[in-house]
């Protein structure tokens, strides 16, 4: 950012960048439509992937009405889908900021690992600490965590340029490996258990729940302040912040950034510290917030759902709220229609996947919903 | 050595490269035996016994004793190799002398956790080579489509559709018939792959995680939903192992070749038949083409986009044979998410074997191999966490990613699309 002209250059590298991101011409369609559509599509496939399965029409319809009552359907369905939601959403920020940066980071499960073990292993340490403290500080440690972690990545992306989408997948295959380990250390793992898991959180340190005043199973906690906080603070990042700009900067056009003066090492290891950050923050959320320990496999492959998520969301911090939102309640409603209807909960696995095929695909959406769609040439509405 | 007369500067720059290199392996070594002479001591008094035939092999065997001061020697070993690099190492050198060395901490490692014991070296090795089959298969499958220059993470879904499909088709119809239905579903995945990166030009990474998502979000609910209260339709007959007469009666090498089932035998082929396609035939000489140029290859008329798609195809194949083995080859039934990362270890024995269906080959064994060490570990009582030792083919991954040792170069066009002029 040197000189003007430099500087002229990266805006348009940005606008170029964030047309991208928003998938080219036609914003209103591809960031409103496509999703839509896609949501649909997924949604109509599902019930086709049932009735292949041999589950009747009735049920199948029972299914979808407890999807909607599960998800949105009373005080404790949207409490359910804010409390899935919260850990999604800051995995995925994480990864939606690296994939503005150029960085395709599958690790954020790995993170979560990391992030909420080293949160609970910090939380029983100091139970004398009073709240105030120790759930920032436990939420700190678990960030911290994460972006080590990450940074890791980012290290070796930058020193050797070891590609960070095989360096992550290692990294994942690691952690749970780690965690496990670590699970069974005399000093993690509870008095008088064989199996690997870790002494619970103190009440000290567990995130406050939001409505137990009103009724005690409302599972919803503190860490949704702390996800919208963040969801703002990355937008505020991104898009206000001098560092937000070179992170969009390198990612459209690493070449130009350089020349403009930008430390491309540095930039790649802050983007994926972020990253790691949240990411870890989400796994410290969900053990101080839901789990109240670690345990193996407590990720629960959140780090997978939170790449989809960034890319419904198109990497912006308010699409990843959104499909945060969508996706936690998918997951909440899901829950209800195993219960209500009998339909395994895997079916929502389906439909997140087949959401993000018609996302990231959009020419596969204009095939099947080619009305939805201004003509490319013509530019009249069908 | 004779970098010494070399005076451009282009080719000093390499020279002093190479040096730094021999030197970073001398030191690397240098530490080996270090942690051989101190960890992995073992009191000479001490032996350490490996069984390598058991009482119903035809020939049998003395067991192999090993003193306790064989490590001594390998420490010995390990240091002179290390000074030698570091001194005057350099060239193909380096690379020989890390490999050999692993190789004699491996040993040493063995000797050690053995002292005093007695285990069944042979019965290891046939593990090794068992575990080491899906991992081979991904691998290759790896090689198939980044030949092409298609990035494939969708291995590990390939080869989960390949498991279930085995078991399901195999429980209805007939495991021959399972087996053959693996391939085609792996086949289809492959070629699922390929449209959404070619044609419709999806992120090659992206396209991967998704197919991965959606067959894991697929089988997990035909397992939840249809299996759980059907269990007759997963429940299909397991491949027995094949006896190949005479050669199965060779001590040691006879179990852990030809004692097996078809699994290995197929792997051991394609490895073979791949290599041999890839490097020796025409349609093998496009392919890498494509992969390392793709215009230059499309102006002499090669067809990219068809290349592509029959070698991804083809890639799904040998995914959904391997996915095959976790059912039709072990246990007949299907788990959910029962690949448990083996696709990703695909990959990364992909990479550690530089893009070479050999050498994807070798590394699947030393990846079985660290698989099969540590379910004995348990078994000896070391000291040794288990789970550091299942990340050691992680961390190798990470390392020769970062070219710490040697540089792996993936095919110059590796996950970008093309599009035609």
């Amino acid at each position: 950012m040197s000189t003007s002209i430099g500087k002229r250059e990266l805006d348009d590298a940005g606008r170029a960048l964030l047309q991208r991101a928003s998938g080219g011409r036609g914003q209103f369609e591809d960031l409103v439509i496509v999703p839509i559509f896609a949501v649909i599509a997924a949604l109509v496939l599902g019930a086709l992937v049932m009735l292949a399965t041999g589950v009747d029409i009735g049920t199948i319809g029972k299914s979808f009405v407890a999807l909607g009552k599960g998800s949105v359907g009373s005080l404790n369905a949207i409490s359910e889908t804010l409390t899935s939601a919260i850990p999604l959403i800051l995995a995925g920020l994480g990864l939606g900021l690296g994939f503005r940066a150029g960085l395709f980071n599958i690790g954020a499960e790995g993170q979560i690992v990391m992030g909420g073990l080293a949160a609970a292993i910090f939380a029983f340490s100091f139970p004398g600490l009073p709240a105030i403290l120790l759930i920032p500080l436990s939420l700190l440690a678990g960030a911290i965590a994460g972006a080590i972690y990450a940074g890791f990545a980012g290290v070796l992306k930058a020193t050797t340029g070891a590609h960070e989408v095989i360096t992550t997948i290692m990294l994942n295959l690691s952690s749970f490996l780690i965690l496990i380990w670590a699970l069974k250390q005399p000093y993690v793992q509870v008095a008088g258990r064989s199996d690997p898991i870790s002494k619970s959180v103190p009440e000290a340190g567990q995130l406050p729940r939001l409505l137990d005043w009103i009724d005690p199973n409302l599972r919803v906690h503190a860490g949704l302040f702390v996800m919208l906080i963040m969801v703002a603070f990355i937008w505020w990042l991104l898009f206000r912040s001098k560092i937000g700009f070179a992170f969009r900067a390198s990612g459209e056009n690493p070449d130009a950034a350089r020349y403009a003066g930008m430390k491309s090492g540095l930039i790649i290891v802050a983007a994926m510290g972020t990253a790691g950050a949240l990411a870890g923050l989400g796994g410290a959320s969900q053990v101080l917030g839901v789990l109240e320990r670690a345990s193996p496999g407590f990720s629960a492959g959140i780090g997978f759902d939170a790449i989809a998520l960034a890319l419904l969301g198109r990497s912006h911090p308010v699409g990843i709220l959104l499909a945060g939102l969508l996706f936690g309640g998918l997951e909440a409603g899901g829950r209800q229609m195993q219960v209500d209807a009998g339909v395994s909960i895997d079916l929502i696995g389906i439909i997140q996947a087949l959401i993000i095929v018609f996302i990231a695909a959009p020419l596969l959406v204009r095939a099947i919903f080619p009305w939805g769609f201004r003509k490319d040439k013509e530019g009249g509405a069908a | 050595m004779s970098n010494v007369t070399i005076n451009t500067a282009g080719a000093e720059q390499v020279a002093s490269t190479s040096d730094r290199r021999a030197r970073i392996t001398g030191v690397i070594l240098l530490l080996l035996s270090a942690l051989v002479l101190f960890a992995l001591d073992v009191a000479p008094g001490e032996v350490a016994t490996f069984r390598l035939t058991t009482v119903r092999d035809a020939v049998q065997l003395p067991d192999l004793v090993v003193p306790g001061g064989f490590n001594t020697i390998v420490a010995a070993l390990l240091a002179f190799i290390g000074v030698r690099q570091f001194l005057r190492g350099g060239g193909k050198w380096s690379t020989l002398s890390i490999g050999g060395g692993l190789f004699l901490v491996v040993l040493a490692f063995l000797v050690w956790a053995d002292a005093g014991k007695s285990f069944n070296l042979t019965g290891m090795l046939q593990a090794t080579m068992v575990r080491a089959v899906p991992i081979a298969l991904g691998g290759l499958a790896g090689v198939l489509s980044e030949r092409v220059a298609v990035v494939n993470i969708a291995i590990e879904g390939m080869l989960l559709a390949g498991a279930f499909t085995g078991a399901l088709v195999g429980s209805l119809i007939g495991s021959w018939v399972g087996l053959f239905a693996a391939v085609a579903i792996g086949g289809m995945f492959g070629m699922m792959l390929a449209a959404l990166v070619v044609t419709f030009r999806m992120d090659q990474i992206i396209a991967g995680v998704v197919i991965n998502l959606f067959v894991l979000g697929l089988t997990s609910y035909v397992t939840s939903q249809v299996f759980a209260s059907n269990r007759w339709m997963n429940n299909a007959e397991v491949f027995r192992a094949w006896k190949i007469p005479l050669l199965s009666d060779i001590p040691v090498l006879g179990p852990v070749l030809f004692q097996q089932n078809i699994f290995v035998y197929g792997a051991l082929i394609l490895v073979g038949v791949a290599t041999y396609y890839l490097f020796h035939t025409k349609g093998g000489l496009r392919a890498r083409a494509v992969g390392e140029h793709p215009r230059a290859a499309d102006t002499l008329g090669v067809d990219v986009y068809w290349t592509r798609y029959f070698h991804v195809t083809l890639a799904g194949m040998v995914a959904g044979f391997g996915g095959a083995w976790f059912t039709l080859g072990s246990v007949g039934r299907f788990d959910e998410n029962m690949t448990n990362g083996k696709g990703f270890i695909g990959l990364a024995a992909m990479i550690f074997g530089r893009w070479h269906p050999v050498g994807a080959l070798s590394a699947a064994l030393i990846f079985g191999f660290a698989d099969s060490l540590q379910q004995k570990l348990a078994l000896l009582n070391t000291p040794i966490p288990s789970e550091f030792l299942a990340m050691a083919p992680y961390i190798a991954t990470i390392i020769v990613v970062a070219g710490l040792i040697g540089k792996a170069r993936p095919p110059a066009a590796d996950g970008q699309p093309y599009v035609k002029e």
